[in-house]
């Protein structure tokens, strides 16, 4: 067992649950029960075992294997997991498990109506090449194992084909994950023609070798590359249109950890393979996290879709990673390796909870969908009582990815701030700057993401139903129940213990090459408190959490119990000003946002457009209908992307001039293409 | 003597704050010529409320009923967290200053969503109100504070306060920059003039009492209370942060009771100026809060830009 635990045979049995989780549901094609008990069985077991695996592989460190010698020279099914990879396995077992969990409930509606088999399938298939993605140590395997997982969650995402908007949506994504794949591809192959190799290892060794302007497009091709996957701004577009179409067990373990690959990979570029580096490229990352952090949630409250809302806040959550990400790089170009440390570990563990919170979120949005058909949070309002524990468990969720004590969100905001602080005090008058904008941004972001979830939560589930949809909801089955539950505590406990995780996250850094030579005093974190470097403040998560519920306890007993023991309270309607209270009386999400997207008009460029039809068209007194839409413009899509599909088509309409449709046409340019090349040589 | 130091911290907040909305109070009636009600008046409010039986709507679900409950903790924990008299507390569990803007969070969460529960078109938008100005006030809070943090290098409240000496070095203009910032968001947060009008029950403008609209008895006097020590936790940091004099840097009785005296004049200084806002000066209009507090903000940037130190 230990033998296993600590070796790669350990890491091929957790592919193997996969594998055959993935077999084992083709097989019941005609059996839902069948199929959904076979694949949720194995994915439970395989997390489990994948949780238990990646922390004992923690503990042990670097472990590297192969699969067997391939027969093509260049590519090797090679495996190399250090406490990195571990920390990756880790996370996505996690949430695994729990999305699994909560899928035994949760596929039962797709019974009869589409093949669970397939997406037992592709399900399995998605989780085991994300595996193999944080643990790949060659790049042409690499991009095999990123090229299936971009197809099987191709897959998922168009799994309810019977929307269009889905097949839409699934093109998009489609599109998108291959143009950003080939960015990689490219990055790749610049790095063979200088390394001479594909394999991570004897990259970084000859790195040195890359010539500065050929590192630097590295830079930009895999920051393209991995980014899209991320979900960055402005190559975001197909992360709120493909999260909420695939099912939504699916979409959390793609907002939750998926696009975490992208994150795993920059890493795992800039920091491992091809350090040293650039000032710039960390400053490009710092620009670019606070732009993804500010647009995402701006573009989250424009939202009501419940899904595509939550879908912006995981682009908000990567730009907040990539600002602890883009700090350490900054601070290691410096050559402040103690404060580099510390903001890896702000961007890790914010990776880490927002895994968790927004996990939870997509689950528990799936129940409230599954019970009303509809994914616009208009139709909602007061689920709270009928799914009283669903709502409990989102409001868990907002809490957390607010960063609002005592939740997981707020101590790795409280670190990001740390680490941006420590920029703050540079005399270098360009990355003093970065860091004041980047604290601005993370700051506002903050405030509209609490915003943004009391307008998802408010309007989901308080107040009175605004359809009747929300009268026939019912709560939960319990399996759905057990994997938010699960998830909700685990929003609670990584807060209680983010000291004690704080220090192993300085464990994964001081792993890394970069870290590895340096003796590094152990600040990050002592067992109960969060202390930052040069001693700039301090957190206890368990002080705050007790003192929040010590005094919660002594108001209620004081006041309830002491002070006012004999009054009545009456239950009684709320106040109507004398008219009927009707569920348009309440407001909307729309009308709950509006005013923030007038203030931020200039980027959101919100529109409104009134249409009025009257009885009589000569009179125009009496409208019969009015109707008024509210949009909000999208200015990637107006700028970036009509322009450069505009292009393209035009291209496309010009080279049609030399397809003539005759074979002899052809062979001649042959001719001449072969004649070019001979030439060339 | 540690330990009574302690309860006197954690009393202060809750005991002084409705003294605070009573001197405002009376400020202002001063000025319009009235004699105005005691400065004591308060007090007897929030006894009266909690003796009082109550109604509570019957679209409100456990969020309303609790929300009191918790806004009032999160005011408690932070009257904790923060130096009030004392700086040689040192709290490094609890007083750092993210801690705090973020338990602040907390309770306005759970208020903008008490407001939402009862389904009245006023809780709504008295919600929405409320976090569109906190959705950018929280940000401008945390850039003002952060500069007296970057100057003294710390974000633990209570080492700012004890080195308190920004005024008379070199961080001189920074600090009252971001001061000013500051009293602009002190005067967002605490729904005062020129962004919200404590004392209107006007639908078309009142934004923190529509949220509170569906409460009575014991609630709305949590809720009323919850409001003063909002206000006394930010009149005590602008005062201790800033301009942190003669706030006790030793356990001797001499400089507690010193302590405690100069922070009442600070606190009474400040609500001075706020009632003086509040008689000679008009309500914005809604659209036109966010210049108000991008000024802040901007403020704030321009502080830190001032801080010249290097650790880097």
């Amino acid at each position: 067992m230990i033998n296993l635990l600590t070796s790669g045979s350990g890491f091929f049995l957790l592919l193997l649950f996969y594998t055959l989780g993935a077999i084992g549901s083709l097989i019941f094609k005609k059996k839902d029960e069948w199929a959904n008990g076979w694949q949720s069985l194995f994915a439970i077991v395989g997390s489990l075992w994948g949780i238990f695996f990646s922390i004992s592989a923690f503990m042990t460190g670097d472990l590297s294997f192969a699969a067997y010698s391939s027969v093509f020279p260049l590519l090797s099914f090679s495996f190399h997991i250090d406490q990195l990879s571990a920390f990756f396995i880790f996370v996505i077992s996690l949430i695994t498990l729990f999305c699994s969990l909560y899928g035994i409930g949760y596929i039962k509606h797709y019974y009869k109506k589409y093949s669970i088999s397939a997406l037992g399938f592709f399900y399995h298939l998605f989780i085991m090449d994300m595996l193999m993605v944080v643990t790949a140590s060659n790049g042409l395997f690499f991009l095999i194992a990123w090229e299936i997982m971009s197809i099987a969650s191709y897959f998922l995402v168009v799994y309810d084909h019977n929307d269009v908007n889905n097949t839409k949506a699934g093109f998009l994504y489609l599109v998108m994950t291959h143009v950003g794949t080939a960015f990689i591809i490219l990055a790749f192959l610049l790095m063979y023609k200088f390394t001479n190799s594909f394999d991570f290892e004897s990259i970084q060794a000859q790195s040195v070798a890359i010539p500065v302007f050929i590192k630097n497009s590295i830079f930009i091709l895999a920051l393209i590359g991995f980014g899209t996957k991320a979900g960055i701004i402005p190559f975001h577009i197909w992360l709120p249109a493909a999260h909420p179409a695939a099912p939504s067990h699916v979409s959390a373990l793609m907002s939750g950890v998926m696009i975490k690959t992208g994150i795993y990979m920059m890493i795992r570029l800039f920091l491992d393979i091809l350090q040293p580096i650039p000032l710039w490229w960390g400053i490009t990352i710092l620009i670019i996290g606070s732009l993804s952090a500010l647009l995402g949630v701006l573009y989250a409250l424009a939202e009501h879709d419940i899904k595509k809302l939550l879908a912006y806040h995981s682009i908000e959550n990567i730009g907040i990673i990539l600002l602890g990400f883009g700090s350490a790089l900054v601070f290691i170009s410096l050559g402040n390796t103690l404060l580099a440390l510390f903001g890896l570990g702000a961007a890790l563990f914010h990776t880490l909870n927002h895994a968790t919170f927004k996990s939870l979120l997509f689950l528990s949005a799936g129940s409230v969908i599954n019970q009303t058909h509809t994914r616009n949070m208009e139709e909602y309002g007061g689920l709270i009582k009928y799914m009283p524990q669903t709502a409990f468990f989102f409001l868990v969720g907002s809490m957390a990815i607010s960063a609002l004590p005592p939740f997981n969100g707020f101590f790795s905001e409280w670190l990001t701030f740390q680490t941006l602080l420590q920029g703050m005090t540079s005399v270098n008058i360009l990355v003093k700057s970065t860091f004041v904008l980047a604290t601005g941004a993370l700051a506002i972001t903050g405030g509209l993401a609490l915003a943004c979830f009391v307008k998802a939560f408010g309007a989901t589930f308080l107040a009175r139903p605004r359809s009747t949809e929300v009268a026939h909801a019912k709560e939960s089955s319990l399996s759905q129940l057990i994997g938010m539950g699960a998830l909700a505590l685990c929003c609670l406990l990584f807060g209680i213990f983010s000291g004690y995780l704080g220090s192993l996250f300085k464990n994964i850094g001081t792993h890394l090459t970069v870290f590895r030579n340096i003796s590094l005093p152990p600040i990050l974190s002592s067992k109960i408190n969060f202390i930052a470097p040069n001693n700039f403040g301090s957190v206890s998560a368990l002080a705050l959490i007790v003192f929040l519920i010590l005094a919660l306890f002594i108001v209620v007993l004081l006041v309830k119990f002491v002070i006012n023991r004999n009054q009545k309270t009456k239950i009684g309607a709320t106040w109507d000003c004398g008219t009927n209270l009707t569920q348009r009386m309440e407001i909307t999400a729309t009308g709950f946002a509006r005013s923030i997207i007038l203030i931020f008009a200039g980027i959101l460029r919100p529109s409104i457009q009134n249409e009025i039809e009257y009885r009589d068209s000569k009179i125009r007194y009496f409208p019969k209908s009015r109707t008024v839409t509210l949009r909000t413009r999208d200015i990637y899509r107006l700028y970036f992307y009509l322009p450069l599909n505009k292009f393209i088509t035009t291209l496309s309409v010009r080279a049609k001039a030399i397809q003539s449709g005759s074979i002899n046409m052809y062979v001649f340019y042959i001719l001449i293409a072969v004649a070019i090349a001979l030439f060339l040589s | 003597m540690m330990i009574f130091i302690w309860i006197l911290q954690l009393i202060c907040v809750p005991a002084l704050s409705p003294l605070c909305m009573g001197i405002i109070k009376k400020i202002k009636a001063k000025l319009q010529n009235r004699v105005g009600a005691s400065i004591f008046q308060p007090y007897k409010d929030i006894w009266k409320l909690l003796h009082k039986d109550e109604v509570i709507s019957t679209d409100a679900s456990w969020v309303f009923r609790f929300a009191p409950f918790i806004i009032f903790a999160t005011t408690i924990v932070i009257g904790a967290s923060i130096p009030l008299f004392a700086s040689f507390l040192k709290n490094t569990l609890t007083g750092d200053l993210l801690v705090v803007v973020y338990t602040l969070a907390l309770g306005t969460f759970f208020l903008a969503l008490a407001g939402m529960d009862t389904g009245s078109a006023f809780g709504g938008f008295g919600s929405s109100r409320e976090m569109t100005i906190s959705a950018l006030a929280e940000g401008c809070l945390i850039l003002a504070l952060f500069t007296t943090a970057l100057s003294i290098g710390t974000t633990n409240l209570f080492v700012i306060s004890n080195a308190g000496m920004l005024l008379s070095t070199q961080f001189f203009l920074s600090t009252i920059l971001a001061f000013i910032g500051f009293f602009i968001v002190l005067l967002a947060e605490t729904g005062r003039f020129p962004f919200d009008n404590p004392a209107t029950h006007l639908e078309l403008t009142m934004i923190h009492e529509a949220m509170i609209l569906e409460y009575s008895g014991k609630r709305l006097a949590l809720m009323e209370w919850a409001v003063a020590n909002k206000f006394f936790i930010f009149a005590t940091l602008g005062a201790n942060l800033f301009f942190p004099y003669g706030i006790a840097h030793s356990v001797d009785t001499h400089a507690i009771v010193i302590g405690i005296i100069v922070l009442l004049i600070k606190i009474f200084i400040l609500c001075a100026i706020v009632g003086i806002i509040e008689s000679t000066m008009a309500k914005f209009r809604f659209f036109r809060l966010p210049d108000l507090l991008i000024t802040s903000l901007i403020l704030s940037a321009l502080a830190i830009g001032l801080i010249q130190m290097q650790i880097l």
